[in-house]
């Protein structure tokens, strides 16, 4: 699959991709036995593909155990890479020393879940803000290093002014904020967001979704966005990627997605998620699938969704099925299509 | 389900609770003046978000609001009792009997060291003289029914060996087992994958509505609310400022709180891309509540009035009912909007 997925790469018309993402694999072993010794592995990236291109938001969704976080931190480089390539401004990046990584990760940088828990509360919040560029070397002026952080703080929608103070004395929607403003820090190109609204109350998250959006078109962001909430991420995204236990099983545009779903997990997923409107609530199916999502440990023969899937047939017990193309900008890894 | 006309006595009734806890600042009154009711065979959600006072009304219901907790005032009327002056081993005796509740984590609900089987006859034992044997037997019956599968098989097993779903069936199954009037769930899904949530509170629904029991579900999810509740209350900074029939709440919310919240949830049948509309500020500090309204900081409409005192609760039209001193001037913006339009 990786050879294929390659080839068509390469002959695609050159679309300006920052990233790309081919045939991942990122496998945890488990180790047993007073020895620890690995008695086995976890496949919890299975052979991923997808680009990202420049400007725009890419959201991996699915539920939790199904690789979508592994997959951001493979990009990261910040997790071991078991097979496959990662590819960064056009440069193949899946070998890189942690030294050939420092200038690379200065273009790509993180939005973590939670504010609580990633702000060092030690800390005062300009330092915090300002912290990358002392890493990388680039606060040696004094008077440039806070003139940068009182522009980044501006530009989060954070008053200056409270740069002296420490982050206990901040609400969840400004500590994300101030997340946000530490991965600028560097004028990365790519931001990779895990989750960040989803640990804030529902009146705050609307701020923080608004303020991605308007840095992305301020500032010509890329987003790889993994969220498990449906409603933000149609909100948020240009394209869609749908993971099940370490697969992709469904990508395409957002419209696409959300309006046609092909794949029968993606149609569950969407009919799973409530509408905030009680007349349409009365007025839907609510078709419910059966079962949990199984453990990566031992992931089911054929089709990974099959033991839950309403329309299995006998060979997706057998036969993993390949994403393949529906029309110029859809994919679906289903027994039930035909490659278009 | 509309139960506004519906003249019969609530099965649980609550008046004027106001709670606080000690903390080293002081007491933080966490839930302040809240009136509301919940009629048999009835879904009422209690929605709010951090603070709001939501899962300490509830918990207050049942007395579990701790040490440092105190029921400064109001009543808590449930089958012709005043829970707030009940003493401990009496509410014992209600509790997992007459009202029982389901909590968010599961794991931390259940008892990490005793079978699930034990764990759900315990309730039938001990409140309904059963004998153990045959108690036994009926958990395994009940587990069948919270559809878990191989249940007989499975009541030997540890909650560690259950899924994070299948506890939460576990715990349906607990509070089902002596069918209680009442069920109380404080964000009963929260902690689960989407799919996983909607067949929880499917099958919650569907079990309370077969016991003709009554239901609060704790929630800050929207979606959650208007896919299951028959009523609504919404909480803010320990306060409830607008009660209506979920259709009735998100056709028409008459609370400025009410109407920014809703409108600031993005929906699947939204304009993507657009800017979401926002609540501006933060939500409140409870140990630093303004003095009168709470969402008065918060309120494109407050004006002097609503700084100074609570504003009361009122009936707008039967069965909603809000408290916003500031209505007038919405109506008036309204009517504004439509005369330019």
């Amino acid at each position: 699959m990786s050879d294929c997925a390659m080839s068509e790469a390469a002959i695609k018309p050159v679309e300006e991709n920052i990233a790309s993402v081919r045939d991942l694999k990122v496998h945890f072993p488990i180790t047993g036995g007073w020895l620890k010794k690995t008695v086995g592995w976890v496949p919890a990236v299975d052979g991923v593909s997808f680009d990202l291109k420049r400007g725009e938001t890419f959201s991996l969704v699915g539920e939790s155990g199904c690789g979508k976080s592994t997959t951001a931190l493979a990009v990261l480089r910040m997790q071991p890479v078991t097979a496959g390539q990662i590819i960064f401004e056009g440069k193949d990046v899946t070998h890189y020393t942690p030294n050939e990584m420092r200038p690379i990760r200065r273009g790509m940088q993180m939005v973590y879940q939670d504010p609580f828990g990633s702000l060092n509360p030690r800390m005062k919040v300009g330092d915090i803000i300002g912290e990358p560029l002392v890493v990388h070397r680039l606060a040696r002026d004094k008077g440039k290093y806070r003139e940068r952080i009182r522009e980044l703080m501006d530009l989060v929608g954070l008053l200056p002014d409270m740069a002296d103070r420490y982050p206990h004395e901040f609400s969840g929607g400004q500590r994300q904020r101030i997340g946000i403003a530490r991965a600028l820090a560097l004028d990365p190109s790519l931001i990779i967001c895990d989750e960040p609204v989803s640990a804030l109350d529902v009146s705050i998250q609307a701020q923080v979704v608004n303020l991605l959006m308007d840095l992305q078109r301020r500032l010509g962001l890329t987003y790889l966005f993994i969220a498990h909430d449906l409603s933000v991420v149609r909100h948020i995204s240009h394209r869609v990627g749908v993971m099940y236990l370490g697969q992709l099983v469904e990508t395409g545009t957002r419209d696409e997605l959300f309006s046609h779903p092909k794949h029968p997990y993606t149609q569950a997923l969407l009919d799973a998620v409530p509408v905030a409107n009680p007349e349409i609530e009365a007025q839907r199916p609510h078709k419910l699938i059966v079962g949990e999502v199984p453990s990566v440990r031992n992931p089911p023969s054929g089709c990974p969704f099959h033991p839950r899937c309403p329309k299995a047939m006998p060979e997706c017990k057998v036969t993993k099925p390949e994403l393949l193309m529906q029309g110029a900008s859809a994919s679906v890894a289903c027994h039930l299509y035909e490659p278009i | 389900m509309s139960q506004a006309e519906v003249h019969v006595k609530p099965l649980l009734d609550i008046r004027d609770l106001s709670v606080s806890f000690g903390t080293d600042g002081g007491r933080v009154r966490a839930v302040d003046g809240v009136s509301l009711y919940v009629n048999e065979g009835e879904t009422l959600a209690i929605v709010g978000e951090s603070g709001s006072g939501k899962s300490v009304t509830a918990l207050s219901i049942l007395g579990l609001i701790g040490d440092s907790g105190k029921i400064d005032t109001g009543q808590i009327l449930f089958e012709g009792n005043d829970l707030a002056q009940l003493s401990t081993p009496a509410l014992r005796k209600i509790r997992g009997d007459r009202i029982a509740m389901i909590f968010q984590e599961p794991m931390s609900s259940l008892n990490p060291v005793l079978t699930i089987g034990k764990q759900v006859a315990e309730p039938m034992w001990l409140h309904r003289n059963m004998a153990w044997d045959d108690a036994y037997e009926r958990a395994g019956e009940l587990l069948d029914r919270v559809s878990i599968p191989d249940a007989k098989h499975r009541l030997h097993e540890y909650p560690h060996h259950f899924s994070g779903g299948m506890r939460q069936r576990v715990m349906i199954a607990m509070a089902l087992a002596c069918e209680p009037q009442l069920i109380i769930a404080d964000e009963p899904t929260t902690a689960l994958d989407v799919t996983v949530q909607a067949q929880i509170l499917s099958l919650l629904k569907n079990l309370t509505q077969e016991l003709n029991s009554s239901l609060i579900i704790i929630t800050h999810d929207l979606g959650v609310v208007a896919r299951y509740a028959d009523r609504v209350a919404v909480m803010y900074g320990g306060r409830i400022i607008e009660t209506a029939s979920a259709r009735e709440l998100y056709k028409n919310p008459s609370h400025p709180y009410t109407e920014g919240l809703i409108a600031s949830v993005p929906s699947l049948d939204g304009n993507p891309g657009e800017p979401l509309k926002t609540i501006a500020g933060q939500p409140p500090d409870l140990a630093n509540l303004p003095p009168g309204c709470t969402f008065a900081p918060r309120c494109q409409y407050a004006r002097d009035e609503c700084r100074e005192g609570k504003p009361p609760i009122e009936v707008i039209r039967p069965g909603h009912e809000r408290a916003c001193l500031g209505y007038e001037r919405i109506e008036e913006q309204v009517d504004e909007r439509l005369r330019h339009e």
